[in-house]
């Protein structure tokens, strides 16, 4: 099997502005998403607590609004997770209300509403049994955050980012050259943009599951380009009459092949999440694939495109060494 | 060209069969065990615990797998359920035999440990990973330790230590406190300079300076920092063995009591999902009060049960180091001397006068001053400490008074240093050094723990089996190779996970899931490479070895950038991001391992030897060829391809 049979260098860079104004509006975009929506952010960071509870039957979510609003814990969200069976509670936290007590009051609640009531039986856990002793409902996970923690996780996760960030720009600098650094990270900072803009428009959970796949998949897409500048760097070694764009363009089209199907294979795994990994992992898998989606876009059609912009030349990358001795220079060899 | 040294062949298997022999212990799963640790802080389980549970169960003629005493309790292996309770019976009842049933002694519990044979872990130091709660269930705590509390006690005793001094040495001063520091003012310098050497001398962790104030000398201390820190290391371990005294009687298997961070503590109860009554554990203060024995003929005889107790009198159990005298109770005066917010601090020491052990017992201003009257109108009588746990008193210390005592007195004539530390041990527990808040909590389900772990577990099968399918479809014997080194590290990265003993969590088996994903990548340049080689004309030695050096390159870069984010992460990470972290930058560098050197080694064993190799099965090499730089125009242009010229 051979997918790829390019037969000539395909002119990339030919069409580098359009492509640069696509990843301009795209990242507007999520800007605009990110600016106006915000990101709804998981009990981790905000503080508050999450009761995960399961039904034997359908859960109604109408009935159970109306079952924990009566608790007065102000705006409670009621949602499906997972399954239908299977209901997620989430209370902000509020002051005056004794946070360590939410769970259990919140499971009482609903365990009245089943018509049952709360037993010790079993000594581990907390159960709720009817009048048929079976279980209407059942507790599976209940979690409380702090206010406190939340801003701390919030700094961290700036922190880990940044960190992130100058890390890898230092690297490329001193492995490349500066302007594909910046390159790189500007490529690479509009693909983690535009996956937080996914997740303002769609006002999906960000958790730190979440934030640590797209650290990830920062790492994988910069790797991405690394990829594509290291083949930049040994083209401009080896083919001298070159111009730079068409530099870039054998560069890219020689790596196409590997770059689609590294995707491919990662795309595989994170789909096997996806469809296997239950609730939890479902938008890290879903960070990660808008993440590969466009980590292949910005590294092949953004990131080269910003480093010519920049003027990245031969003498960039090739410092006055050995190879700088081109073999085919019938004046190399002995200097006197 | 493509051959490698017989030592770097040895090296796969050896990689290979350690990484399996790690790896294996994970897979054997749980067995039944009963495990036996203290419910009461006067109970003390170690190494004599396990041999008479081994004695219990020889009696019963019950066969264990092992009982061996690990941390703080006992733990006996069985071959099914039906032992394991039986067991659990015969050693509850032996354990525990004679004692009140509302309070025994010791905790008998039925518990689950690793199946992997004994001498794995005992030799090899090869055990199963540690499945964190989201895997098996269980409840989490986050605890907020107030330090500036710790510090205020810690000052408010400096406070009261340097007025007893100061009036022992008879300068006469008014001592204050102003904020973390003790103030004291003088009308005469002299007296403040033979003050400030004393202080000095007496309180070495304490900075003291002098300074003028108008005609006033003021001399003020403070803590150094050193010894500030010092204290508040102090307070968060005193909280912890606090902590897991409490944690201790609930019985359950494999508590974690972690610091994190300066000031935090993490408490983790596998297996427990009640709220409410771990919160009720956590928060259990063991108060502790001081009373004076009733040392009359009713008191006495009270004390031995032939005798009803008096009015205004309270009879408890001694605890087995005060000894069965008067059968092994005391009766005390109901009256309170001192109780356990009073006590600052115990501990204990060696008496260089009296050749003894000894446990110092400090007491704040308040404590100090009731104690200092009772005392001094009944020395010579003896005085008790009682513990309460569970809302049943039991006397830790019957002594007698020597002389007046203060804030500050000694309990001498202790048997061993054991029983000296020990009793520290107990009247510290009584109370924390600094109070705690939780500031998180998780309890989750252990039937969503088991569902976790199989979506996890589906997700790197089912994720690995199309990968599998596709590189061996695309590169056909090449992409065997790769997929065996995929499976290479997977294998090292368990083993290595193994035997640091990390803690697996759901995101853990994610970053599995995706370092696997990732890793792929540096097959597929290296084969990508090699098939570039062989489109450019190379032989397919020459293409295999270009191949794999040109890759090399660029894996370590791409690597390295990754590993960069990882780290990030780890620094900055917590809780499961941290798992996620650590399996992430470890899964990147088992996976230069093994797509570089290791799938590299099975190539060589493959085609190594052929001398004269026509083509290697890389799937179909397209020789249309890319032409570099080309346009319509010149694509005349004979190719150089990198590495054509080799």
């Amino acid at each position: 099997m051979e997918f790829f049979r390019i037969r000539r260098d395909i002119p990339f860079m030919r069409h580098a502005l359009v492509f640069n104004i696509i990843s301009a509006l795209t990242f507007l975009a999520a800007v605009f998403f990110l600016v106006t929506r915000g990101l709804n952010f998981s009990i981790e960071f905000t503080g508050g607590t999450a009761v995960e509870a399961t039904y034997a039957q359908s859960a109604n979510l109408e009935r159970l609004r109306g079952v924990v609003g009566g608790l007065g814990y102000g705006d409670v969200q009621v949602q499906n997770y997972g399954t239908s069976h299977d209901v997620i509670i989430r209370v902000p936290t509020k002051g005056g209300i004794d946070q360590k007590k939410v769970p259990d009051r919140v499971f009482g609640a609903l365990c009245a509403a089943e018509s049952g009531s709360i037993s010790s039986a079993d000594p581990t856990r907390p159960t709720c049994v009817n009048a048929a002793k079976t279980e209407p409902v059942v507790m599976k996970r209940s979690e409380l955050v702090g206010p406190s923690v939340g801003d701390e996780l919030m700094r961290n996760g700036a922190y880990a980012m940044i960190s992130v960030v100058i890390g890898i720009m230092l690297y490329l600098a001193f492995r490349f050259e500066w302007k594909f650094s910046i390159a790189a990270i500007v490529a690479n900072l509009h693909d983690v943009v535009i996956i937080l803009g996914f997740f303002a428009f769609f006002q999906w959970e960000f958790s730190l599951s979440v934030l640590a796949g797209v650290l990830a998949v920062l790492g994988y897409s910069v790797n991405e380009s690394v990829v594509i500048f290291d083949r930049i760097r040994e083209t401009f070694r080896v083919l001298r009459k070159l111009s730079t764009m068409q530099v870039i363009d054998h560069a890219i089209t020689s790596t196409i092949s590997r770059t689609i199907i590294t995707h491919f294979c990662t795309q595989m795994m994170v789909l096997s999440m996806l469809i296997f990994g239950g609730p939890t992992l479902h938008y890290f898998a879903m960070a990660l694939t808008i993440g590969i989606c466009f980590g292949i876009y910005s590294s092949v059609f953004v990131a080269a495109a910003i480093a010519m912009w920049l003027g990245v030349k031969r003498e960039d990358l090739i410092r006055a060494t050995k190879a700088e001795i081109d073999p085919n220079d019938p004046n190399a060899g002995a200097v006197v | 060209m493509n051959r490698y040294p017989v030592w770097k062949f040895v090296l796969m298997v050896l990689a290979v069969l350690i990484g399996a022999l790690y790896t294996v212990p994970n897979l054997y799963g749980n067995a039944p065990a009963v495990q036996v640790s203290a419910a009461k802080l006067t109970t003390k389980v170690g190494p004599d615990t396990a041999t008479q549970v081994q004695q219990l169960l020889a009696a019963a003629s019950i066969s264990a797998d092992y009982v061996t005493f690990e941390g703080t309790s006992v733990h006996a292996r069985f071959a099914n359920p039906d032992v394991q309770i039986h067991a659990r019976d015969v050693i509850n009842a032996g354990l525990n035999a004679g004692a009140d049933k509302d309070s025994p002694p010791y905790s008998v519990s039925l518990a689950l440990v690793p199946r992997a044979p004994v001498w794995m872990g005992k030799w090899l130091h090869a055990k199963p990973m540690y499945l964190g709660l989201d895997l098996r269930g269980g409840v989490h705590f986050l605890l907020q330790v107030d330090l500036k509390a710790a510090l205020d006690k810690k000052t408010e005793g400096l406070v009261t230590d340097t007025r007893t001094l100061l009036r022992q040495k008879q300068l006469r001063t008014v001592v204050a406190r102003d904020g973390n520091a003790v103030t004291m003012t003088f009308h005469d310098a002299a007296i403040a300079t033979q003050a400030f050497n004393v202080l000095t001398d007496a309180f070495p962790d304490v900075q003291w300076n002098q300074a003028t104030e108008g005609t006033d000398v003021k001399v003020s201390g403070a803590l150094k920092p050193a010894a500030l820190v010092k204290a508040q290391e102090a307070a968060i371990k005193q909280n912890m063995t606090t902590l897991a005294n409490r944690v201790a009687g609930l019985g359950t298997s494999e508590p974690v009591i972690q610091q994190q961070g300066p000031d935090r503590i993490v408490v983790e109860l596998p297996g427990i999902q009640d709220t409410a009554k771990a919160q009720e554990l956590l928060g259990r203060t063991a108060t502790l009060e001081f009373h004076l024995v009733d040392e009359t003929a009713q008191g006495n005889a009270a004390a031995e049960g032939t005798g009803p107790v008096p009015f205004g009198d309270d009879r408890y159990e001694n605890s087995p180091d005060v000894g069965r005298r008067h059968g092994g109770f005391t009766v005390v005066k109901k009256d309170v001397i001192a109780s356990g917010d009073d006590l600052t601090d115990a501990q204990a020491n060696f008496d260089q006068q009296n050749q003894g052990s000894i446990v110092i017992l400090n007491l704040n201003a308040k404590g100090a001053l009731n104690m200092r009257e009772v005392s001094g109108q009944n020395v010579g009588k003896l005085l008790a400490i009682v513990l309460f746990e569970k809302g049943k008193g039991q006397a830790i210390s019957v002594a007698t008074i020597q002389s007046e005592l203060g804030d500050r007195f000694n309990i001498t004539g202790m048997p061993t240093a054991e029983q000296a530390n020990d009793l520290a041990l107990l009247l510290r527990s009584g109370a924390l050094a600094a109070p705690m808040e939780i500031i998180e909590q998780t309890a989750i389900g252990p039937s969503l723990g088991a569902d976790n772990i199989a979506k996890g577990l589906h997700s790197v099968a089912w994720g690995f089996v199309a990968i599998l399918v596709f590189m061996c479809a695309y590169y056909l014997l090449f992409g065997m190779f790769s997929t065996l080194s995929l499976g290479v590290n997977l294998l090292l990265l368990v083993a290595v996970l193994s035997w640091i003993q990390t803690t697996l969590t759901l995101p853990g088996i994610a970053a599995i899931a995706l370092t696997l994903g990732m890793a792929i990548d540096a097959n597929v340049l290296v084969n990508e490479r090699i098939r570039e080689e062989l489109r450019g004309g190379s032989a397919p030695q020459t293409a295999i070895a270009v191949g794999y050096e040109r890759a090399w390159a660029t894996i370590l870069d791409s690597n390295i950038t990754t590993l960069i984010a990882g780290l990030s992460l780890l620094a900055f990470g917590s809780g499961p991001v941290r798992g996620f972290a650590i399996v992430h930058c470890l899964g990147i560098l088992t996976s230069m391992f093994s797509a570089v050197f290791f799938s590299r080694g099975l190539v060589n064993l493959w085609y190594g030897r052929q001398k004269k190799l026509k083509s290697v099965l890389i799937g179909q090499v397209w020789k249309g060829g890319s032409k570099p730089g080309s346009t319509d125009a010149d694509a005349a242009e004979p190719a150089k391809t990198p590495g054509a010229a080799r």
